[in-house]
């Protein structure tokens, strides 16, 4: 049983923890390509700029999260999201807007989007150093040890892991809720299936695109909040999430939300049991084995060095397999 | 707006003498010898030998980019691969491990390895002798993996016995420019690898691919320490030419110059040959028009592939070349930004699909790049001066701050670029028959 524990909580919890990262990211990913027809690889580097945002203002107001009995991070998370969106429609009209009203292929957007991810990098080094900083200020991260009778080793899960359930729960249900019910969110996919015939039935598509924006700027803001919670804030964030994001968002289907938050549980789950050691399940076995058969220490399929392969493995058997992804994504 | 275009001019003012380029290079030139005058001879020859490594790596770009409208955001990794090639090629030969049992036992772990692939390819066509579909499917997956972990955790024993017994496998001891032809070799079967899954799909998918193949084969040579030491780095690494300690610093460093301004003469000329040859003009025309050029009856997969493994090979060889030059393998020295980013400023800002643009991107870029440093720092230090006066505002590690501030300005001008000037200094030249 000890066995099992321990899968729980280095597999399940670790596993879903990454992937309702991914997933939200995700989500950002395939939204801005629906619209806008563009892969956003700066989508990463949105999460850290509003993952800053939330650290400054944490700093600033240590215990403002005090009276709700949250962490102030949590707190300041709307804050954050209202300016990480404002940011995000800024750079649109900044540096996309003109691109686009010149009729630009894709593929010049895709590299105007790599100059945005250094520049944003560059602001978020300048301002945030190169180090990594807890999003806990003067506050300690709660442990819920819950015990299985019978068994020594407790279930673990930590105050941002729950949060982080909560809060994707919360986005996901939102998110659905807005694009059926809402008529801005009906209008958004109507526009994501075919752009001229929106525009032709009278759909403001620069509202879309704006609201597209701020969507995708606080979704960033809250996947880049939880995940730094749970770990902590490191200014090259985007880089260890740029690849499995963009795996999740195609082996979901590009274009297709509800995909994304499928690819991304996918591409989580799939990092954590290739990362982790096989042998400690098969440890109880051993007595019972052959004894030809020797049980190495070490059965991870891959070294957590060589996390990165794991999405990029996914990526290569999507594209041979189905490029449409596996809810049928859209052009390619 | 960029290269890959439809819209140009459509009047061809017929200049016997090329005022633009000339104006261009007579400022670049000057630039250069300002360095020259400040620096010292010395410190500019390296900068120059470097920038005609990167010269080769833009080129690498420009065929990629502005000849076929192909990106490849992973210049960093066919860098990595050339450099790691001419690492090992070059480096004496470590006799501890070749008189060893380790040299057998790797040999046996890389026959599994090829028993394994065959097995599990035979397994997968199974079906053709009439085993259900999903059934081979299920035995390839199943057969694949368990023969994955054998030969990893096999592989796993020999790597650490390597490591603690001799510490790596050395080098061949080989003339160097044997590496940097196996560099480029090397470079351009990945760039198989992944043309051959990307190519036939949207472009994003290429830039995702080699962003990922980029940060893999940096990933394995920084952890593989048997192979590379790793983080402990290999230094020094051989010259093709008479290095600093037989001929001094400014010979040596002409030398190598000369070398490398050989190789971007070659493949320069071959460029130019290829460009103007029935087979450039066909790939300009799958670039501008895939359509039409498909309804010609051109393979348009089989001419992006081609054009994208010659690319990589470039980058390849670059990379090797790079690597030689600065004498020292460190695999966590390969940045995205350095030797990914760069490059496609030089590309886009000098003009892409145009060689000579290209060259001349690629000099006055790098000679920016070196100078930006010290600028950056002394930007740095008087904004920090005010900020301090006006607000108490006391960073800390101001240096690395400021280099990060040149991430920032990199970014800008590719955005910039973009934006003012898509065609870059030096247009593409297009040929108008009336």
């Amino acid at each position: 049983m000890n066995e099992l524990i321990y899968f729980f909580n280095y597999v399940v919890v670790a596993g879903s923890v990454t992937g309702c990262i991914y997933a939200i990211g995700a989500v950002g990913v395939t939204l801005i390509y629906s619209i806008l027809r563009f892969a956003h690889f700066a989508h990463a580097d949105m999460m850290t700029l509003g993952t800053l945002a939330v650290l400054l203002l944490t700093l600033a107001f240590p215990h403002a999260g005090d009276p709700l009995g949250l962490p102030t991070a949590i707190v300041m998370l709307p804050v954050a999201m209202a300016f990480t969106s404002l940011v995000a429609v800024g750079i649109d009209r900044a540096f996309y807007q003109p691109l686009r009203s010149h009729g630009v292929k894709p593929i010049v957007m895709v590299i105007a989007s790599l100059g945005v991810t250094l520049m944003l990098q560059g602001l978020i080094r300048l301002f945030a150093g190169t180090g990594s900083q807890n999003l806990y200020v003067d506050a300690r991260k709660e442990i819920f040890r819950i015990d299985v009778p019978g068994v020594t080793r407790p279930i673990i899960l930590t105050e941002p892991q729950i949060i982080l359930f909560v809060i994707t729960i919360v986005a996901v249900v939102g998110l659905h809720l807005f694009l059926t019910r809402a008529r801005l969110g009906k209008a958004m996919r109507a526009m994501s299936d075919n752009p001229d015939l929106a525009r032709a039935s009278g759909i403001n598509t620069k509202l879309i695109i704006t609201l597209t924006w701020v969507i995708a700027g606080s979704l960033a803001t809250i996947a880049g909040t939880l995940l730094s919670l749970d770990v902590a804030f490191k200014p090259d964030l985007s880089f260890f999430l740029l690849l499995p994001i963009f795996a999740a968002a195609i082996v979901g289907g590009v274009g297709h939300p509800y995909g994304a938050i499928a690819g991304g549980f996918l591409v989580g789950f799939a990092e954590t049991l290739a990362v982790f050691n096989w042998s400690v399940l098969l440890r109880p076995l051993r007595d019972s084995l052959p004894t030809w058969l020797e049980l190495p220490n070490n059965l991870a399929l891959v070294g957590t060095e060589y996390k990165i392969v794991v999405p990029f493995f996914i990526l290569v058997a999507v594209l041979i397999w189905r490029p449409t992804g596996i809810f049928k994504g859209k052009v390619i | 707006m960029t290269a890959p275009s439809t819209q140009r001019p459509s009047t061809s003012d017929r200049r016997t003498l090329p005022i633009r380029e000339l104006v261009l290079f007579g400022g670049l030139a000057l630039v250069v010898l300002a360095v020259f005058a400040t620096m010292g001879p010395a410190y500019s020859t390296r900068m120059l030998v470097e920038a005609s490594c990167y010269a080769i790596l833009a080129l690498g770009l420009t065929i990629q980019w502005g000849y076929a409208g192909q990106f490849n955001a992973g210049i960093m990794g066919f860098v990595a691969l050339g450099g790691f090639s001419a690492t090992f090629f070059s480096i004496p030969v470590n006799h501890a491990f070749w008189s060893s049992d380790l040299p057998g036992r790797l040999g046996w772990v890389l026959l599994a390895m090829v028993v394994v692939t065959a097995i599990v390819f035979a397994i997968s066509r199974l079906d053709r002798i009439g085993v259900p579909k999903l059934l081979r499917t299920i035995l390839a997956i199943v057969a694949g993996l368990i023969g994955y972990l054998v030969v990893i955790s096999w592989l796993r024993s020999v790597t650490g016995d390597i490591e603690s017994q001799v510490e790596f496998i050395g080098g061949l001891g080989l003339p160097v420019w044997l590496g940097w032809i196996v560099g480029g070799a090397l470079a351009g079967g990945v760039g198989y690898f992944i043309g051959h899954i990307c190519l036939g799909l949207r472009s994003d998918y290429l830039v995702i691919a080699t962003l990922g193949i980029a940060e893999i084969i940096k990933a394995f040579l920084k952890n593989s320490d048997w192979l590379t030491r790793g983080t402990a780095t290999i230094s020094p690494l051989p010259w093709p030419v008479p290095d600093p300690g037989q001929v001094g610093f400014l010979t040596a460093r002409s030398l190598y110059l000369s070398v490398t301004v050989v190789m971007i003469a070659v493949i320069f000329f071959l460029l130019h040959r290829a460009y103007h040859a029935p087979w450039g003009r066909m790939i300009r025309a799958i670039r501008d028009n895939e359509v039409s050029a498909a309804a010609m009856g051109k393979s348009i997969n089989r001419r992006r592939q081609e054009i994208f493994v010659f690319g990589c090979i470039l980058m390849g060889i670059g990379g090797a070349v790079l690597t030689s030059f600065n004498g020292l393998f460190d695999p966590q020295g390969y940045l995205p930004l350095n030797h990914t980013f760069l490059v496609l400023v030089m590309v886009i800002l000098g003009g892409p699909g145009n060689n000579l643009g290209t060259l001349f991107g690629a000099v006055l870029v790098y000679v920016i790049w070196i100078m930006s440093g010290p600028m950056a720092l002394a930007v740095m230090h008087a904004i920090v001066a005010l900020g301090a006066h006006w607000f108490d505002w006391q960073p800390g590690n101001l240096d690395s701050r400021a280099l990060q501030a040149r991430v920032f300005v990199i970014g800008l001008l590719i955005l910039l670029v973009l934006r003012f000037a898509p065609r870059g200094l030096i247009p593409e030249k297009v040929a108008h028959h009336h």
